[in-house]
């Protein structure tokens, strides 16, 4: 989610850290921590079961009833009010239009055939192509055999649809994200009013605001990607603003001391130099749009998503990872060309040499130019250059393997997994949750504003109680808690898996290969292609949406952990190794409190994935907010319900990712020096 | 001086491989236009608009809905995928003509045929639509008492699970279905929780799983589905209905009604006086026909595949709507 929050961040200035103090008694901090752990359970044991707020599932308040009234008020005012007339209707008819643009070269036409302008083989060889000229020879193989794996699934129309769709809405998104990144990364102003909407925009649900944009822009693909838009902008402005941002003072002052005017330094300076960090703004941005695939599949956006939300219907567990293998492969393809343009985005000085001279690269680029041509316009021509041949498809056999060994890993390990589960939730969730709903509000407040003060003081006090008497406001106070238990319970098996797997990763460069693709695969498969076979395993429980929560948020922190550990001087491991120290002994007191900071990053970004996965989390027994923002999206009568509890999703949000940012990044450091991950991979 | 050299390189290589493409193109394999030439006959019925609702059944009678009219009336059938609401919502912005199996929604009826005057009852599908509460056939077989709801509280710490709080679970599925649970559990002084799995696709799975594994399990299910096939579920007995037993949700004690389900289709649909308007009006099945052809898909046939078998076995039928 704000996975680029951080990073602005992370690699600004770091304070010289102090050396390390004696022990000493219990900071001020630490006292605070201990008190409001001690309000928090004397209030449980002596008040429980008081002012717990819940709001049982069907029924509603007043104020949910009067949002109810928003859809009647769009679809009576969509005819006539001037808003709808000269904004909101030219702006469908645009979006539609590049949308059309897009699916008429590379899926469908709406004519004859309904064969596309470049068939599938132009269609490799032209994205092959521009992989090579963006990026490097390996990602435009790599990009070619993606594609061809998309028409050996027999998935090849669906995924040039996706593509489509997706292509679509990251340019629209730069459209929107570039100038408003620039502007926010120019003024502190800007940013400052923008940073809370950007939050609004990643947290908020797609399936509160999915029915209303259905009922202004109309069923089709301009919904479709405007929803993508809302989510897959964010990333891009806040990274365009951050590379503007990052830029040094010195570089800046120079260009002043030589008159320029603040358009020219925009243009001749910030810009140019902010050239690699805005690529990974359209890295990330990309990634965001390819995630929503599944979910434009619910306002009828044909693509991938749809074979995956339909093989839903049924439970065929081998249709829809047959589409989510696509997904998986889309994503990496997308992520590592956009890497690969990235580093290519660099000055000259500071990438690589490569072995073969510009020059060269220039006339291989002009030349396979021609082929592409030529191989484009024979796919206009020769139906079997416009159409993937039929008759190689490995899809049936991809589907019926995974067929078979999900239905053997539900015959074989249900007894295994169901007493896991019961273990589980009988030992940690339901004590812990008892202990987060039962508490009255009022004591959780207290707990939690000590929590705020100890680790922000008074603003980030104040902003915490802001957000949870908005809570309270929007009537869900009860549901709220049951999400923040899970979420939280989730959140703690996140940081176990990014501790163990970030160590061995950082440790071993052969390791971190290997694991690297099954990361990506983890945070980019559609959570639909895996709740079936796990509904089997561990039934319609929190706990199952719990395991969903880990698979998505586990991946991120697994890759930040991994990140600092990688970052931590070699020449001081190897001082530690020296002196006779264990490799426990390096993990535990060199490698581990070293990476202080990236360990307080992989919590944010956890918990942050975490409450990203709510709203699937409800689809498999989670229950709390995700339940409620899933009624209101498929019963008009719970519509205000749902946009309510979508709304506390967002504090909830802001809530937990304030405090952990404070938590991480103003902590005093008791490290030995600056543990700063010095590598920023695809987070 | 680069640039140029490169340009220089560029250009007879850019018309040699134009000129390869022509030729190429030329000779050998079937052309695009000669296939296009070949598929263009198709006669004036129009487009027709049917939203698909996200379960099996309701795919069964789109399926050969949009069989028929394809084939027999030639008209250009295009499928939305779109949950109901959704679908509701298409028919004031004109993008969705068809509903083709409508669970009651007394709310949506109001909205849209009521106020709005955008959708109108196209009748019946013939399918009934029946909800109440199931067990897996095992424990009907090892309790056969559990089918009455008076005994259902001696099975409550049976059907006890780790997220009904002590008490007995009731699963509810898909937050769109039809619900009076909570109500029914409180008046009818059961000591059972309701949780909710959240989708469908979360019911059918822990039911079957509950089956395979013979493990406990109350919830909430309907017919027709494409699941009974598989697994033969046993309906407890609720008090019976009566009209009006449950006029006030809070204070229902009683079993659902039968729900006539029905077609929903756009009021601009209906007065166009295409033949595809008169299809839908005129189609009607069996719980039967729907299961069997919603069973065929379910076990990986593709719809269309499985609603030319059901046609072509029923043609008499088939005319009958056409007429």
């Amino acid at each position: 989610m704000s996975a680029t929050l951080i990073e602005l961040e992370k690699t600004s200035g770091t304070e010289p850290a102090p050396a390390k103090l004696p022990r000493r008694r219990l900071s001020r901090r630490a006292l605070l921590l201990l008190s409001a752990a001690v309000v928090w359970i004397a209030g449980f044991v002596f008040l429980h079961g008081t002012g717990t707020l819940a709001l049982p599932t069907s029924e509603l308040t007043d104020l949910h009833r009067s949002l109810n009234h928003f859809n009647s008020w769009v679809a009576s005012n969509r005819d006539d009010n001037p808003v709808f007339l000269y904004l909101l209707s030219p702006l469908r008819s645009a979006v539609d239009a590049v949308a059309a643009v897009f699916t008429t070269v590379f899926a469908a036409s709406s004519i004859g055939l309904g064969l596309p302008e470049i068939g599938w083989l132009g269609t490799v060889a032209l994205l092959g192509w521009i992989a090579f000229a963006v990026g490097n020879a390996r990602v435009a193989l790599l990009t070619v055999a993606v594609f061809t794996f998309f028409g050996l699934q027999g998935l090849f129309v669906e995924a040039a649809h996706t593509f489509a769709l997706v292509v679509t809405a990251v340019l629209l998104s730069l459209l929107v994200g570039l100038p408003m990144g620039v502007l926010a990364g120019v003024s502190g102003r800007v940013e400052k009013i923008i940073t809370p909407v950007l939050d609004f925009m990643q947290i908020l649900p797609t399936f509160v605001y999915l029915a209303p944009l259905a009922l202004v822009f109309l069923i089709g693909p301009a919904s479709a990607v405007i929803a993508t838009v809302i989510y897959a902008a964010p990333p891009i402005i806040r990274l365009t603003a951050h590379g503007i941002r990052g830029i040094p003072e010195n570089t800046r002052e120079a260009s002043d001391s030589l008159g320029t005017t603040s358009l020219q330094r925009l243009f001749t300076l910030q810009i140019p130099m902010a050239k690699r960090t805005i690529v990974m703004g359209i890295n990330q941005g990309t990634m965001a749009a390819l995630s929503m695939v599944t979910i434009a599949a619910l306002i009828a956006a044909p693509g991938l998503g749809q074979v995956v939300v339909r093989a839903l219907q049924s439970l065929d567990v081998g249709t829809a990872v047959n589409a989510g293998l696509s997904i998986v492969l889309m994503a990496i393809m997308l992520d590592r060309v956009t890497t690969a343009a990235s580093e290519r985005a660099l000055p000259a000085t500071q990438r690589r040499r490569s072995r073969v001279s510009r020059r060269t690269r220039m006339i291989v680029v002009g030349a396979t130019f021609a082929l592409v041509l030529m191989l484009v316009q024979l796919s206009r021509t020769m139906l079997w250059a416009a159409r993937f041949p039929q008759e190689v498809n490995l899809g049936p056999a991809i589907t019926g393997g995974v067929d078979n060994a999900s239905e053997w890993l539900q015959t074989h390990l249900f007894l295994l997994t169901g007493a896991f589960r019961e273990a589980v939730t009988l030992a940690f969730l339901n004590p812990f949750q008892t202990a987060v709903t039962e508490t009255p509000f009022f004591i959780m407040f207290a707990a939690l504003a000590l929590v705020a003060y100890a680790f922000g003081g008074w603003k980030l006090t104040a902003l915490v109680l802001a957000c949870l008497t908005m809570i309270i406001y929007l009537g869900l106070w009860g549901d709220a808690m049951v999400t923040l238990a899970s979420t939280l319970v989730a959140t703690v098996i996140v940081m176990v898996l990014g501790i163990v797997f970030g160590v061995a990763m950082g440790r071993s460069s052969r390791f971190d290969k290997l694991m690297r693709p099954v990361l990506d695969a983890g945070q980019t498969l559609p959570a639909f292609v895996y709740l079936v076979p796990f509904l089997g395993l561990f039934g319609a429980t929190r706990f199952t949406a719990i395991i969903a929560g880990v698979i998505y948020a586990a991946p991120a922190a697994i890759k930040i952990m991994a990140d600092g550990i990688s970052g931590v001087s070699p020449t001081v491991v190897e001082a530690a190794v020296a002196s006779g120290s264990t490799p426990w002994q390096v993990i535990t007191k060199v490698q581990l409190p070293m990476a202080r900071k990236s360990l307080g990053l992989a919590a944010n970004q956890g918990l942050i994935y975490v409450l990203a996965m709510v709203v699937v989390g409800a689809l498999v027994g989670a229950g709390g907010l995700g339940y409620d923002v899933v009624a209101g999206f498929v019963q008009s009568s719970l519509f205000g319900k749902g946009l309510a509890a979508g709304l506390a999703i967002v504090f909830l949000g802001i809530l937990l990712d304030r405090i952990t940012q404070a938590a991480a990044f103003t902590a005093p450091s008791r490290s030995l020096s600056t543990a700063q991950p010095t590598t920023t991979k695809e987070a | 001086m680069r640039k140029t050299s490169v340009l220089k390189r560029l250009v007879p290589a850019l018309a040699g491989a134009a000129a390869t493409a022509l030729l190429l193109s030329a000779c050998g394999g079937s052309t695009v236009n000669q296939a296009a030439a070949a598929d263009g006959s198709k006669t004036a019925c129009g487009t027709v608009n049917v939203a698909m609702n996200a379960w099996v059944g309701y795919t069964a009678n789109a399926a050969v809905y949009s069989y028929v009219a394809k084939e027999k009336l030639g008209c250009n059938v295009v499928q939305k995928d779109l949950n109901e609401q959704i679908a509701w919502q298409g028919f004031s912005s004109g993008e969705v003509d068809i509903i083709i199996e409508n669970w009651g929604h007394d709310d949506l009826v109001k909205q849209y045929i009521t106020e709005q005057a955008v959708a109108v009852d196209a009748g019946p599908t013939g399918n009934k639509g029946r909800i109440g509460w199931y067990v897996p056939p095992w424990l009907a077989k090892a309790h056969p008492d559990i089918l009455d709801s008076k005994n259902l509280n001696k099975y409550a710490s049976l059907l006890k699970t780790s997220e009904s709080g002590g008490k007995g679970q009731l699963l509810d599925g898909d937050p769109a279905f039809v619900t009076n649970d909570e109500a029914l559990v409180k008046n009818l002084g059961l000591d059972f929780k309701v949780v909710y799995s959240g989708s469908e696709a979360a019911l059918i799975q822990s039911f079957r799983a509950a089956e395979k594994n013979k493990t406990p399990l109350l919830g909430y299910f309907y017919e027709p589905q494409w699941f009974l096939a598989e697994v033969p579920l046993v309906k407890v007995n609720l008090p019976k209905w009566t009209a009006g037993c449950d006029a006030e949700p809070e204070k229902v004690a009683c079993d659902y009604p039968d729900y006539t389900l029905n077609k929903i289709i756009s009021k601009k649909f209906s007065d166009s006086g295409s033949p595809a308007a008169k299809l839908v009006k005129a189609f009607t099945w069996t719980n039967a026909d729907q299961d069997s052809v919603a069973t065929d898909i379910q076990k990986g046939m593709a719809p269309e595949a499985a609603a030319k078998k059901w046609v072509d076995a029923h043609p008499q039928q088939v005319d009958a709507w056409l007429k």
